[in-house]
């Protein structure tokens, strides 16, 4: 009982600290609590939301990817250079673009697994590849004016008179559901969650532990090109440096959710947890303005100390148990 | 590769017919320790080095070229050695962070912090440049200590605790500026990352002297037991009286001093404290040199040497492709290659394969 409660510590934790962010921003300024802002939340985070979606599944199983924002950068200028400069359908670009995600993060999941490498410098490796071929397919911004581009990211469903939910949150809230789905109601969750926890004991149970962990790094491949998608809808062109350091922020965001770096314990819930704490901080010192965005940064790194030694203590109260 | 060819020398001793049995020597678990230069591997990336050099002069017989100009040398390998020494001395303390089985992901930011302490430190009147050093160093110090502190006593893994500093170490650079780029003029703290003594250039001389005197303190005192000791195996050390905790801690506290040396070259070097770009990436080019030397990620032994060597070939490297005309942006992917060829040239299946490889085609 007290260790079922335990588990989702951190969670309540998360959803407390949440709770004291919006309300004190909501005090301090009027016009924070509001349904657009809520809104925007979502919107302004989505390609950082997707990303760190993708990225809970590899932390889960133990492993990280620093390879995500380097994709986003990647799938942003390819998809814009296919529609802009050689006539492809846009959907057709993201498609592409989507399965390069998945071929990247098998191969280096595969990497990983086969040769026994560290996550780390693979992934590394790899973030260094992806964001050199974007830059070598050009250095420039590409805008879109693709009339499907165009409508998709004029997209929205409306909610009430004043505000509205851009294809962009639409897409956030979509992979939300299908990586909470995938991590905790199926066997492949499971098999990340054991792996996580001890992949010598995973290996004992005859868990297929190759192609979890492949499947967990090609699914985030997968996750890190819809964020590069959703984030060139968003900006509205193709740029090369787009989602520079945005796997820092995903890992922050997801450490922030209660998901332990170590693997084996966490909730995708608490990563759209994260998500909407990383936005409220970004939102309150947007409002506030007399703070410069370098504030953003330092918040988030305050909060992920806290939630590190946090966890530090409940894993060890877990133990001595 | 040129392990199996020793070991075949090894097993076969000239013209003596009772060699002994050769599976014997196959089968033996870890490799005898390798002695000698022509074993070292810090072989393979001076070969690299070597490589990029001749791929440099096919395309520009002047490459090596080094002319004496006002008193000093002047040339393509001395800029190369000049813009290496940041690197060299981050590599430094990654090295050792490495060695105990951590990894040290917050020195570009910090970087970053401490160029920004220095230039505050001028902007603010302060004129003693021994004082300008201090204070950086002391930064860099102080956020290296907790860093060690929350690995060595609060148990945090190494990736995510120097996550923190990655993470804010460029906001609070930025609010310590003022979010400004900040210019600096003060000779005697330019002359630190563009001077030249001897004839040569003050960093390089700088990072070489530093890499001296760590492999003498390491070799004089137990300090380099204690830390192969402690990325062997922390809690085994623990056990046979090994400060562990302490060790970890130190190893931190020197990666963040190293930072500072290099926060306070790349500043002198551009004459300028950026907050967002100074120490860009420079964290992964360390961990880059530190591989390509020869330690592995897993820690336990380490190699000065390598990473030394390994931060110039990242450095030649770069030259290269700007000298081929590569982007420099897009010169990440040859690293990212780099980077790859060297893991699965360590890994142990790939060994394997190799090994299986020379020993089917020996008996032929």
């Amino acid at each position: 009982m007290i260790a079922r409660w335990q588990r989702h510590l951190t969670l309540v934790a998360t959803a407390f600290v949440l709770a004291v962010l919006y309300t004190t921003a909501a005090l301090l300024y009027p016009g924070f609590f509001s349904a657009g802002v809520l809104a925007n939340l979502l919107t302004d985070n989505a390609a950082l939301g997707i990303a760190a979606v993708g990225l809970t599944l590899v932390i889960f199983s133990g492993g990280i990817d620093l390879s995500v924002g380097a994709v986003v950068g990647f799938t942003s200028i390819f998809t814009a250079t296919l529609v802009q400069q050689h006539g492809f359908h846009p959907a057709t670009a993201a498609v592409l673009a989507l399965l390069i995600g998945a071929a990247l993060g098998a191969t280096m999941g595969a990497i990983i697994h086969f040769f026994r490498q560290p996550p780390f410098l693979i992934t590394l490796a790899g973030m260094f590849f992806m964001r050199g071929c974007a830059f070598w397919i050009t250095t420039e911004q590409l805008p879109f004016d693709h009339p499907f581009f165009l409508k998709a990211s004029a997209f929205a469903v409306p909610l009430g008179k004043t505000f509205s939910l851009p294809a962009t949150a639409l897409a956030l809230l979509a992979v939300l559901v299908i990586g909470s789905v995938l991590a905790h109601l199926t066997r492949f969750g499971r098999n990340l969650l054991a792996l996580g926890g001890s992949e010598q004991s995973a290996l004992l149970m005859g868990l297929p532990i190759g192609p979890t962990k492949i499947g967990a790094y090609a699914v985030n491949g997968v996750c890190a090109a819809i964020a590069g998608v959703v984030a060139t809808l968003y900006t509205g062109a193709g740029n090369a440096s787009l989602g520079l350091g945005l796997e820092l922020d995903a890992i922050a965001v997801v450490v922030i959710g209660g998901t332990l770096l170590t693997g084996g314990r966490g909730h995708m819930f608490g990563t759209l947890l994260g998500v909407l704490i990383f936005g409220t901080i970004q939102s309150a010192l947007l409002f506030d303005g007399r703070l410069n965005s370098a504030w953003v940064r330092i918040v988030v790194g305050a909060l992920l100390l806290a939630f590190i030694l946090l966890q530090r203590f409940l894993v060890r109260g877990l133990r001595r148990r | 590769m040129s392990d199996d060819a020793a070991g075949e020398r090894r097993s076969a001793p000239a013209g003596q017919p009772p060699a002994p049995p050769r599976a014997a020597g196959k089968i033996s678990g870890p490799a005898p320790a390798r002695r000698g230069f022509f074993r070292s591997p810090v072989l393979w990336p001076i070969a690299g080095i070597l490589l990029l050099v001749v791929v440099n002069l096919l395309r520009d017989p002047t490459f090596l070229k080094v002319t004496i100009f006002e008193r000093h040398f002047f040339g393509v390998p001395i800029d190369l050695l000049n813009h290496s020494a940041p690197i060299m001395v981050l590599a430094l303390g990654m090295t050792l962070v490495i060695a105990t089985g951590g990894i040290d992901l917050s020195v570009g930011s910090l970087v970053a912090i401490t160029g920004a302490v220095a230039a505050m430190a001028m902007a603010r009147g302060v004129e003693s440049l021994p004082l300008i050093v201090a204070a950086a160093l002391g930064c860099g110090a102080l956020a290296g200590a907790i860093n060690g502190v929350l690995v060595a006593y609060a148990g945090v893994q190494p990736i995510v605790a120097t996550l923190i500093f990655m993470v804010a170490g460029r906001g609070i650079a930025q609010s310590l500026t003022g979010g400004n780029v900040i210019l600096i003029k003060h000779p005697a703290f330019e002359f630190l990352g563009n001077g030249f003594f001897l004839a040569l250039p003050f960093s390089a001389l700088l990072a070489a002297a530093l890499y001296g005197v760590a492999q003498l303190g390491l070799r004089r005192t137990a300090g380099r037991l204690f830390i192969e000791a402690v990325g062997d195996n922390p809690v085994a050390s623990r056990f046979a009286g090994v400060p562990a905790a302490r060790t970890t801690c130190l190893v931190y506290i020197v990666s963040g001093i190293c930072a500072g040396i290099a926060g306070v070259l790349v500043a002198s070097n551009i004459r300028t404290a950026d907050p967002l770009q100074a120490g860009q990436n420079m964290e992964l080019d360390a961990i880059f040199a530190v591989v390509v030397g020869g330690t592995a990620l897993t820690g336990g032994r380490f190699l000065l040497s390598g990473s030394f060597v390994g931060a110039l070939l990242l450095q030649t490297l770069t030259v290269t492709m700007l000298f081929v005309g590569v982007k420099p942006e897009v010169a990440t992917v040859p690293k990212a290659l780099l980077i790859l060829l060297v893991c699965l040239l360590q890994s142990e299946r790939t060994r394997g394969w190799l090994r299986g490889l020379f020993a089917r085609r020996a008996p032929a």
